[in-house]
């Protein structure tokens, strides 16, 4: 719900904040790391977790991440991993909904959870001093959810009323067109939230099975940060996590690459401004290309206003107020998808604009001013996600779910180094040069649907 | 509890505890320019927010050029004699660092997040903009597109902005609060490169200004560079006090109505006129804090349990108070109904929950369990440097001082039972408010679904 956005109160970002900024971005920015020190601690029961010991603040933040996602949801059931994040907080144990929020509130713990299309996410923030209930209520959240049919009608209610409102936001409509037809008949293709008749036959049983599955100790990924010590938190990681199943029930995805590639998809929708989403394929994690991947991104309209798309869509041509693409890197693919939005008379033009400059871009690759600006400032700009114990732990857990080590923070500026002109020149080659599927929602201009767009 | 579903309704509530710090040292100081300069410690990471807060908004606009100090701000990006173009951003970007910008009714506040050892080099760009910006209409009509594009879509592709626009502009019967901040279409597609240059002159100079500057900083670093930086800048003009029109005695309750086919969620929602922070009388605005808590801030509160869990009626519920602001806050509740249940009903359930705290005020648990959150809140607060240096910013440039902020948890404490009821009595009074309704169609039948 938005019918009080402050839109009126507090208007205009000069520029929009993080459009595509998901949290795999994050590890994107890397370099020296100053101060921040990471452990590696193991409970005695052989939980490990990351651990920032930060005392400034008497706080601790705790971030984690279960592989598995939305990717997981039983066939016919998408929304599955999204209703049962949804249901973690609402209830536990001897506590049903009403009894664990007055038990949060009162100590003033912050706890949330969440699915991504690999993985259920959850972020617990407590006051050093109510740190022992604050980790007995995610306990209890996560060995022990209650599913009651009546908060579970609750939020099948919202989830619903959300989904009703996404049938008409030509963000939603763009963004969720654009997966559906890049990956056809995969999971990924799936809307993460689900859909208005698959939230209709998800059952409790269906929850408690999808929890049961999913939340375990081999696919969980830990991370804290704040005003507590390796030996304080060993003994609490056994307590909170030691009761979860071992393994996990995960069924295996396939790899896939996004299809649709040169295609354009028009929805027609009566609003005055165009949403337009387009993308590609992206470079796997794991790839030895993607750190010059990732400096492509960013050159080309990673966030900054000197980027490419910036400069050559908004600052020279007032064409639109926002427009940025991110690397996306999922456990099964990796996808390139940008965003920008313009009045419908010149939506041809913009769309037209963007693929030449990414088509320009593709041939001729960055300057050599260019890729040394970037790598100065993907090296320098690091220290500004180390600077609140949230971002950290957000950071460490992403670190730790694709698979990089500890010394992680000493290695990367070496890695952005390491990237020559040549490198980025063929990368950007084999980022960009596939062609886009572009999907646009709008009041539909002369261009047919599905009609092949120059590569 | 669906987080998305309520993360922008989430961030109004919360900003009720939106200032508020005992931890960090805090250290202010005037320059001889009159240019006043808050540092706010924080040695955790080696880096610094660095921001410029000045003291102008949509509401010191002239009438018929609304939406002006949000142009301008765009605008204080296209550069200077000394720093052409696009320098200062690509400084920002060859150092690593974050910056933008943001326009209130009260302030127009810019930033950068860079490295710490690169402080004294933003100080000196962002002195040099106080009053050196050059213009030219080849880099102003673009930007009028632009900010055009960014009205499309904040406000002209979002039924509920819109809403919030109409709502505003009801509630407010002759202070220039009732203007959106980023303007009326009509008005920000006149708006010329001669009149940002004429409000800048005007309003842009050292003694209309409050540098923050938060993280690993020492005060005394602060103080020599500032003098080295800041202080060089002369005086332009005079600022007039900032005195507004103020609101007649309001006797109507209004109501708005705003219908979009693609209304898929109505929701009905109401504002009530208040003082702010900076006009209330003392305790009153901290009663309000802790009233809009109780009344409305997450799972455990009045309206969320009455409306969504117990009765069934709603998806959503909850209010806000905010209380940031020169001349007048506000104070709001909303509901979005089940499908089935009317925007009639829905109002009606939150009356029912209004009455009741105004006949009967609140629980001595319900006091202690809002207390110890806001207070927690801003314990919460000192973990990130920014948000710090936005709560700060925000209470100088609308008339508090830095104690008032510093002692914001003292004053929380202070509330008593007796002082919500009182703050319930007195501000959730019908005649000056206005509600608004979110519907699919202006057909009676189809505004119940």
């Amino acid at each position: 719900m938005s019918a009080l956005t402050p839109a009126s109160f507090r208007a205009g970002f000069r520029r929009l904040v993080s459009a595509f900024a998901l949290p795999l971005a994050l590890t994107a920015f890397a370099a020296p790391a100053g101060a921040t020190t990471i452990e590696r601690v193991v409970s005695p029961g052989g939980v490990v977790a990351w651990l920032v010991h930060e005392p400034a603040v008497p706080m601790i933040a705790v971030d984690i991440a279960f592989s598995g996602g939305a990717a997981q949801d039983p066939a016919g059931k998408s929304g599955t991993a999204t209703f049962v994040a949804s249901m973690l907080d609402e209830g536990a144990g001897d506590l049903d909904s009403k009894a664990f929020s007055d038990h949060l509130e009162r100590k003033a713990i912050e706890m949330s959870f969440s699915a991504e299309r690999d993985s259920i996410r959850g972020s617990l923030r407590t006051l050093t001093e109510n740190r022992d209930e604050a980790f007995d209520l995610l306990r209890l959240a996560l060995t022990a959810p209650r599913f009651d049919a009546s908060d579970v009608e609750i939020n099948r209610a919202q989830l619903l009323s959300i989904l009703r409102r996404q049938t008409t936001s030509p963000g939603n409509i763009a963004s969720q067109r654009w997966w559906q037809t890049a990956f056809e008949g995969h999971p990924y293709g799936r809307p993460v939230n689900g859909t208005q008749e698959s939230l209709a036959t998800i059952t409790v049983d269906d929850l408690k099975t999808y929890a049961h599955k999913v939340l375990a100790r081999q696919n969980l990924k830990i991370a804290v940060v704040g005003d507590i010590d390796a030996e304080t938190l060993k003994p609490i990681l056994d307590r909170v996590f030691g009761a979860l199943p071992e393994k996990p029930d995960l069924m295996p995805i396939e790899s896939a690459t996004p299809h649709g590639l040169g295609r354009r998809i028009d929805i027609n929708l009566d609003v005055p401004q165009t949403v337009v989403d387009f993308g590609g394929p992206g470079i796997a994690r794991k790839d030895p290309d993607f750190m010059a991947a990732y400096i492509i991104n960013h050159i080309l309209g990673g966030g900054s206003s000197d980027s490419r798309l910036y400069q050559e869509v908004r600052e020279k041509r007032g064409l639109v107020y926002s427009i940025s693409d991110s690397l996306i890197w999922l456990d099964h693919s990796s996808v390139l998808i940008g965003g920008t939005a313009t009045r419908a008379d010149r939506t041809n033009e913009t769309i037209d604009l963007v693929q030449k400059e990414i088509r320009r871009f593709a041939e001729s690759g960055p300057t050599e001013a260019e890729l040394t600006e970037a790598k100065n400032y993907l090296n320098s700009s690091f220290a500004l996600n180390l600077d609140t114990s949230s971002k950290i732990a957000a950071l460490l857990v992403q670190l730790q779910l694709d698979g990089l080590d500890t010394d992680y923070f000493t290695k990367r500026p070496e890695m952005i180094g390491a990237v020559t002109l040549a490198d980025a020149k063929r990368v950007a080659k084999r980022l960009l040069d596939n062609g886009l599927l572009v999907t646009v929602v709008g009041k539909t201009q002369a261009v047919a649907s599905s009609a092949p767009t120059a590569k | 509890m669906l987080v998305a579903m309520f993360a922008a309704l989430a961030g109004m509530a919360s900003s009720a505890a939106a200032r508020a710090a005992t931890g960090p040292e805090v250290t202010d100081f005037t320059l001889s320019n009159g240019l006043e300069v808050v540092v706010v410690q924080d040695h955790r990471a080696p880096v610094v927010t660095h921001m410029i807060w000045y003291k102008v908004g949509s509401a010191d606009e002239t009438p018929g050029k609304s939406g002006l100090a949000h142009f301008l701000e765009h605008l204080m990006f296209k550069g200077t004699e000394k720093h052409p173009g696009a320098a200062f951003s690509q400084d920002v970007a060859a150092i690593g660092g974050q910056e933008n910008a943001f326009t209130t009714a009260d302030y127009t506040s810019f930033f950068q997040r860079v490295p710490r050892e690169h402080l004294k080099e933003m100080m000196a760009l962002e002195a040099d903009r106080i009053t050196n910006l050059v213009l030219t209409d080849a880099v102003v009509k673009p930007e009028l597109n632009v900010v055009l594009e960014e009205q499309n879509m904040r406000v002209a592709n979002n039924p509920n902005a819109r809403l919030s626009e109409q709502v505003d502009a009801a509630l407010y019967l002759n202070h220039p609060y009732g203007r959106p901040v980023i303007g009326w279409r009509h008005e920000i597609e006149k708006l010329t490169r001669e009149d940002a240059l004429a409000f800048y002159k005007r309003f842009y100079t050292p003694n209309n200004a409050v540098v923050v500057i938060a993280g690993d900083v020492t005060p005394d670093e602060v103080k020599a560079d500032a003098e080295d930086t800041y202080a060089k800048v002369p005086v332009r003009t005079v600022i007039a006090p900032r005195q507004r029109p103020t609101e007649p005695v309001q006797e109507a309750p209004r109501t708005v109505t705003l219908a979009d086919p693609r209304v898929e969620q109505p929701s009905v929602s109401r504002e009530y006129l208040t003082p702010s922070e900076t006009t209330a009388k003392p305790g009153e605005s901290e009663a309000l804090d802790v009233l809009a808590h109780v009344l409305g801030s997450g799972a455990n509160s009045r309206l969320y349990r009455t409306l969504v869990v117990d009765k069934g009626t709603a998806l959503a519920a909850g209010a806000f108070y905010s209380g940031t602001a020169l001349d007048y806050g506000k104070f709001g509740v909303y509901a979005a109904p089940r499908p089935g249940v009317t925007l009639q009903e829905a109002e009606q359930g939150i009356d029912a929950v209004l009455n009741d705290v105004i006949a009967h005020g609140v629980t001595e648990d319900e006091l202690d369990r809002a207390k110890n959150r806001l207070i927690a809140d801003a314990v919460y607060a000192q973990d990130n440097q920014a948000t710090l240096a936005r709560w700060y910013g925000a209470a100088l440039a609308t008339g508090q001082t830095v104690d008032q902020v510093r002692t914001w948890p003292d004053r929380i404490r202070a509330v008593t039972a007796e002082g919500v009821q009182q703050a319930a009595r007195t501000w959730l009074d019908r005649r000056h408010s206005v509600t608004g309704y979110l519907v699919k169609s202006l057909q009676p039948e189809e505004s119940h679904s």
